[in-house]
């Protein structure tokens, strides 16, 4: 049997790791459906209802998978790490009730008239829809991080001590709920998320336009995976150099404030000034390759970079190493290369972003097909920065669940047993695993089956007894 | 730092806030009973119909209602987090696997009618039709054995009682989706769900009974607490529901049958606060005053609850009334 702690860690990471990847698909694609369902009813080309109804099509798909492992998150905190909720309750407990009041059920209504209601509302009551989901999505968010926030940087309380057991009590709401660290959270997160969608999206669009003119299937709507991709590559040259810009403050803030993550995310174990920043890094012994932990590194890196990341411009800034801290390091491997991948991406996105830019303004965008290869590999990759990104955030915090106030082994539930914990553990394994598997096959299946086709629309447009629109394509 | 001043030490304009919240969070665990409910036994109902087009019917029914209906179970827990942090935490650890069950079924359900209309060949719906019916059936009977449980204490898994209070909720579910497929659909199978709603009332009651009988045999505590003027008094009105609810289904007057399955719900879910009341969680011997967070969180979510429920009650008016009436014929799920 496996150990209850170890065991609630395990199912805790793989819940939270397979369920982010709908809220990102859902929060990334609300903008965008908000745009297009905004271009429809205003009487736009038949190409904003296509990519309205097909982009919908994954979004409810999204939802749906993201309510069902969202819930079970929700319950994990009480399974799970009882001790954890007995103990941060007061504080943590308030923001996940107002997400589901505030913004879970916003989003859930008004998706049943989004998805399911164009025929049946005004224009003006659907657009309003849109907006609702959207704005749902958005605010669950604010929530879930304004949570999340307080565990990295714990502010406004005091411990006391209530039913012979020590608590967080609230005493000051602002500080907890304002805290510094939710705005660096947000903007990262919201940014990643749509920057993320735009990669999904132009890697679907660049795999259908080169299945048009490379491997000459003759896709149906090639116009409108063009238009797609043009959409893609704009939401992409906003938000590829934002992320950047914006992470690196972010990295400051967290050297600020968790110094301890901050040097496990540049694997620094001696208190020091003039770090360098290590592009890689390896242990020099042969045994410690797989010990997460190894201290002896051997590195390439820009000489004062790290000290010059950390902070904002001085390459002589001391950057408190891993041994000066009292408890043991988190699994610095992990983080280490976590950040290092999510940030070499992040500056792949920005060169994707501003070679697909490029091809556009020079009237080639739909010949490129090195391009087009590109976006076709990046098209999950953006999912894949995002999940790296929550990795240095959670395991860089380890041994804590609260920095600093609580670790997260005594969070867990006191009465779980080893069985108890390895039936769910083998059953989440088998079930995420198949949620995934499936998640994956049915948005391939809307994928290749494209969008609503133009007689489709037509139909529609008639029925509705509203002017003609024209047909797909003729922008 | 600021000062809330006696914000920070009693309750907002001297409310009663504890025993308000305990009420609030059953009436919102009462609200994802009866609206979930009726999708859950549309589920159920599902089982019975052989024919594609029905089942379509069915499953475009539910289809822009379940989510956000299945959002009160989250809010559920939300509130229940909030307002009694050790009552959320000793509960839903102890009763582990038997919560993961609930999990597994509401996947299941949840999952079911957007794979099953993504393909449409006889093994996959065949399949996704199977999820369905079993995860609509399994997560209100694991949820009845989650009651029980938090009324006796015990964190078994299975147990005579859990097993009455388990199927009691399953006919309830059973009552309502009946009324509320008859008020979506029309034809054949409006008429054919008419006699498994009036037998699901029956059996319901039945259970009902059944159930305090058991419950009153397994702790003294409850012993006490079941024969008492109110728990009886709302048995009697449930059965007086009960008949209402069929007499309005015989005569088609199925809003009203749909209203009397609702307050059945609320009744049960009433009953359950009753038998608890003054604890929260007889399991680890914890009073609604014992388990109740500190005013200051209190009172705070406090105003963003009455800020925040009315509105989600505009959302659902707003979302009902978009679907009134039956399914058109060119809608699915």
């Amino acid at each position: 049997m496996v150990d209850p702690v170890i065991a609630s860690r395990v199912q805790f990471a793989l819940t939270t790791i397979v369920h982010i990847i709908f809220p990102v698909m859902s929060m990334g694609l609300a903008p965008f459906l908000v745009y297009f369902t905004w271009k429809e009813v205003r009487g736009g080309e038949a190409v904003y209802e296509q990519l309205r109804r097909f982009w919908t099509k994954i979004f409810a798909v999204s939802f749906v998978v993201g309510t069902v492992t969202g819930i079970v998150l929700e319950f994990e905190f009480g399974t799970n790490f009882a001790a954890f909720s007995t103990f941060a309750g007061e504080l943590f407990g308030g923001p996940l009730a107002t997400e589901g009041m505030m913004a879970f059920m916003l989003e859930a209504t008004f998706l049943g008239i989004f998805v399911f209601g164009r025929e049946r509302v005004s224009d003006r009551l659907y657009f309003v829809s849109s907006l609702a989901v959207a704005a749902g999505t958005w605010l669950s968010a604010v929530w879930i991080l304004i949570a999340n926030s307080w565990m990295q940087l714990p502010r406004g309380y005091e411990l006391v001590e209530r039913g012979g057991q020590t608590v967080v009590h609230l005493t000051d709401p602002l500080a907890a709920y304002l805290n510094p660290r939710f705005m660096f959270m947000y903007v990262h997160m919201q940014n990643a998320a749509v920057e993320s969608v735009a990669l999904f999206m132009a890697g679907v669009a660049a795999y259908h336009i080169f299945k048009h003119y490379v491997w000459g299937y003759s896709v149906q709507e090639v116009d409108f995976w063009e238009k797609t991709l043009k959409i893609a590559i704009v939401a992409l040259l906003i938000t590829a150099p934002l992320q950047v810009l914006h992470g690196d403050m972010y990295a400051r803030h967290v050297h600020e404030t968790q110094p301890q993550k901050f040097a496990a995310m540049e694997a620094v174990w001696e208190t020091d000034s003039y770090v360098p920043e290590y592009l890689v890094a390896f242990p020099t012994s042969l045994d410690d390759i797989t010990n997460p932990r190894a201290k002896e590194l051997f590195g390439l890196g820009i000489p004062g970079g790290a000290s010059w990341l950390a902070s904002g411009g001085d390459p002589q800034a001391t950057i408190r190493g891993l041994n000066d801290f009292e408890t043991e390091a988190p699994p610095v491997a992990i983080v280490f290369w976590s950040f290092r991948a999510m940030v070499g991406l992040g500056f792949w996105f920005i060169l994707l972003a501003f070679w697909g830019g490029y091809r556009w303004w020079r009237g080639e965008l739909l010949e490129d097909d090195l391009l087009h290869k590109a976006l076709m590999g990046s098209s999950l990759l953006g999912i894949l920065a995002v999940e790296l990104g929550w990795v240095v955030t959670e395991v860089g915090r380890q041994p804590w669940v609260v920095q600093g106030v609580l670790k997260t082994a005594d969070g867990v539930s006191p009465g779980l047993t080893g069985t108890e914990a390895t039936i769910t553990l083998a059953g989440f394994v088998l079930a995420y695993a198949s949620l995934l598997a499936l998640y994956s096959y049915v948005v391939a299946r809307i994928i290749r089956a494209g969008p609503p086709g133009a007689e489709e629309l037509r139909t529609f447009v008639t029925e509705a007894d509203e002017p003609t629109a024209g047909a797909p394509g003729d922008d | 730092m600021t000062d809330y001043g006696s914000l920070a030490t009693e309750p907002l304009f001297g409310l009663p806030l504890p025993t308000l919240w305990f009420a609030l969070v059953f009436a919102i665990l009462g609200t994802f009973l009866f609206l979930d409910g009726f999708d859950f036994g549309a589920g159920a109902l599902f089982a019975t119909r052989e024919d594609e087009s029905e089942r379509e019917t069915i499953l475009a029914a539910i289809g822009p209602f379940w989510d956000g209906n299945e959002v009160w179970l989250v809010v559920f827990g939300g509130a229940l987090f909030a307002a009694f942090p050790a009552a959320y935490a000793n509960l839903f650890s102890r009763n582990y696997l038997l919560l993961f069950g609930v999990l597994a079924a509401l996947i299941l359900r949840g999952l079911a009618p957007e794979m099953y209309e993504q393909r449409h060949d006889a093994a996959w719906q065949r399949w996704w039709g199977r999820s369905f019916v079993a995860g609509s059936v399994l997560a209100p009977f694991l949820l009845g054995v989650f009651t029980a449980n938090w009324l006796t204490g015990s964190d078994a898994l299975l147990s005579p009682v859990g097993v009455a209070v388990g199927l009691a909720l399953v006919a309830l579910t059973v009552v309502s989706g009946a009324a509320f497929l008859r008020l979506k659909v029309s034809g054949p199978l409006r008429a054919a769900v008419r006699r498994p709603g009036e037998r699901a009332v029956v059996a319901y009651l039945v259970l009902v009974v059944l159930s305090l009988g058991l419950l009153s045999l397994s702790t003294p505590r409850l012993a006490a607490t079941v024969v008492t003027p109110p728990v009886l008094a709302l048995v009697a009105v449930s059965v007086g529901l009960g008949v209402g609810y069929v007499a309005a289904l015989r005569t088609g007057r199925d809003l009203l049958a749909l209203v009397a399955s609702g307050l059945l719900t609320y009744g049960l879910v009433a009953v359950v606060a009753l038998l608890l009341f003054p604890l929260i969680d007889p399991g680890a011997d914890l009073s609604v005053a014992e388990a109740i967070v500190a005013p200051l969180a209190l009172n705070i979510m406090s105003v963003a609850s009455a800020l925040l429920l009315p509105l989600v009650v505009t959302y659902f008016v707003v979302l009902y009334s978009a679907f009134g009436g039956p399914v058109q014929p060119t809608e699915s799920y």
